[in-house]
């Protein structure tokens, strides 16, 4: 008997690529998972911090998947490589700062060293020919197998007969015409084959499978890029875009106010590295101020964290304000709805 | 039979799993590895990625807002 083939899935916790792993593991090939978490995934991490989420348990759609599948999942921090492939993206970004193309080539290429390492024969990706309007189109398609480096390894079986040959068809490790041949927008194909396989409660993710495709979100990274003067950011940045109400009243600083008390909890892990203030005549929300603010920004960051607590009518509100060990109190009268611009609002 | 520690408090989920990963990654079937992370999300993720990967979960336990998880590393 011929020794069982063995192929990597790129797994995204989504319904396309848990198909794809399935439609070949139908074939006697023995397929693993393997999830990529640049930092911007929706996975977990809002869930985890805001209380309101919490009635309804998370899950890790990834890991989720793969239990459904019975297959072994490798999750892959490539948080600071990433960072080369959003800041210099050479197919450029999406409708946001989603840079797409350079994020699948970078996958792909991720996994095809992955399989070199671990003897594994070839890859599997769920894309769909036409699916997303920058990523997976006919165009990119021989560029993705190109630029990665993975070449005809690489096999799109929920599309594969729009497609030429890979390695895997030739060889006769998968049975070309057991493939699809899906393509366009529409999700009905898919839907169907994962009831035929029984599929169903999947994660179905609105925009794509990460934050950079999120217009506010991505607004505050350019803010933020634009502040510092310089495009780059660490995991702490990448998490605080996610978190409270973003204001920024000059080029100098801005406030990170938490909306409710998970992210209150959470900001509180912050206090050691940033300026933070929260009043204490009143209860109100904690803030924390990032950037290199002067006493009188930091008193009107008071004025404006005094304004989103229960004190935003009274006439003078205290807010506390630690910054590193040193504490202080002032004494500040809100600000009114309309002394805080929209334009501050990020 | 190695019994290890893995402190993975203030990060958010995945990283935890990610980190259990690779500290498992470096020991044998039968050692024991307990975990304290801060994210609740650990209580469903952990547990799974165990699942999936031939590894069991002995313990579980919430205290003063850390959650404690013991494994026993499977064949890998
Ligand atoms: S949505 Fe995000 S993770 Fe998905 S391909 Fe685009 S940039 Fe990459």
């Amino acid at each position: 008997m011929s020794e069982q083939k063995k192929a990597a899935a790129l797994i995204s916790g989504g319904l396309d690529s848990m198909l794809a792993a399935k439609v070949v593991m139908e074939q006697g090939v023995h397929v693993e998972g393997i999830n990529f978490f640049t930092g911007f995934c929706v996975e977990g991490h809002t869930h985890a911090i805001r209380s309101k989420d919490k009635a309804k348990p998370k899950r890790n759609n990834s890991l989720w998947v793969a239990e459904q599948l019975g297959i072994k999942l490798h999750i892959i921090d490539i948080i600071e490589e990433y960072k080369q492939v959003l800041l210099n993206p050479r197919h450029g970004y999406g409708a946001h700062m989603n840079p797409c193309l350079d994020c699948k080539i970078f996958m792909v290429d991720k996994a095809r060293q992955w399989i070199a390492e671990n003897g594994f024969d070839f890859i599997i990706t769920g894309e769909v020919i036409g699916q997303r309007p920058m990523s997976q189109r006919r165009q990119t398609m021989p560029i993705v197998a190109r630029e990665s480096g993975a070449g005809d390894l690489l096999l799109r079986p929920l599309c594969a007969l729009n497609l030429p040959e890979t390695l895997p068809e030739r060889q006769g490790w998968v049975k070309r015409d057991l493939l699809h041949d899906f393509s366009g927008r529409s999700r009905k194909p898919q839907m169907a084959l994962a009831e035929k396989y029984g599929f169903d409660d999947y994660a179905q993710p609105a925009g794509g499978c990460c934050f950079l495709t999120d217009e506010h979100y991505s607004v505050k990274l350019v803010d933020l890029w634009k502040a510092r003067g310089k495009r780059d950011y660490d995991l702490d940045d990448v998490m605080l875009l996610k978190v409270g109400r973003h204001i920024r009243p000059n080029p100098d600083f801005k406030l990170i106010i938490a909306r409710e008390e998970g992210e209150n909890r959470f900001l509180q892990g912050y206090r050691k590295q940033f300026i933070s203030m929260e009043a204490v005549s009143h209860r109100g929300p904690l803030t924390l101020i990032d950037g290199s603010p002067s006493s009188e920004d930091l008193n009107l960051a008071a004025r404006i964290t005094a304004r989103y607590g229960q004190g935003r009518d009274a006439q003078q509100v205290e807010v506390k304000v630690l910054d590193k060990d040193q504490e202080r109190l002032l004494k500040v009268k809100p600000l009114s709805v309309d002394e805080i611009p929209e334009a501050w609002h990020v | 039979m190695n019994k290890e520690f893995l402190d993975a408090r203030r990060l958010l989920c995945p990283l935890p799993v990610i980190r259990v990963q690779d500290k498992v990654k470096q020991l044998n079937a039968g050692d024991r590895l307990r975990v304290v992370a801060t994210d609740p999300g650990v209580m469903q993720d952990i547990p799974a990625w165990c699942r999936i990967n031939g590894h069991r979960v002995l313990q579980t336990e919430e205290k003063h807002g850390e959650f404690f998880i013991v494994l026993e590393v499977g064949v890998q």
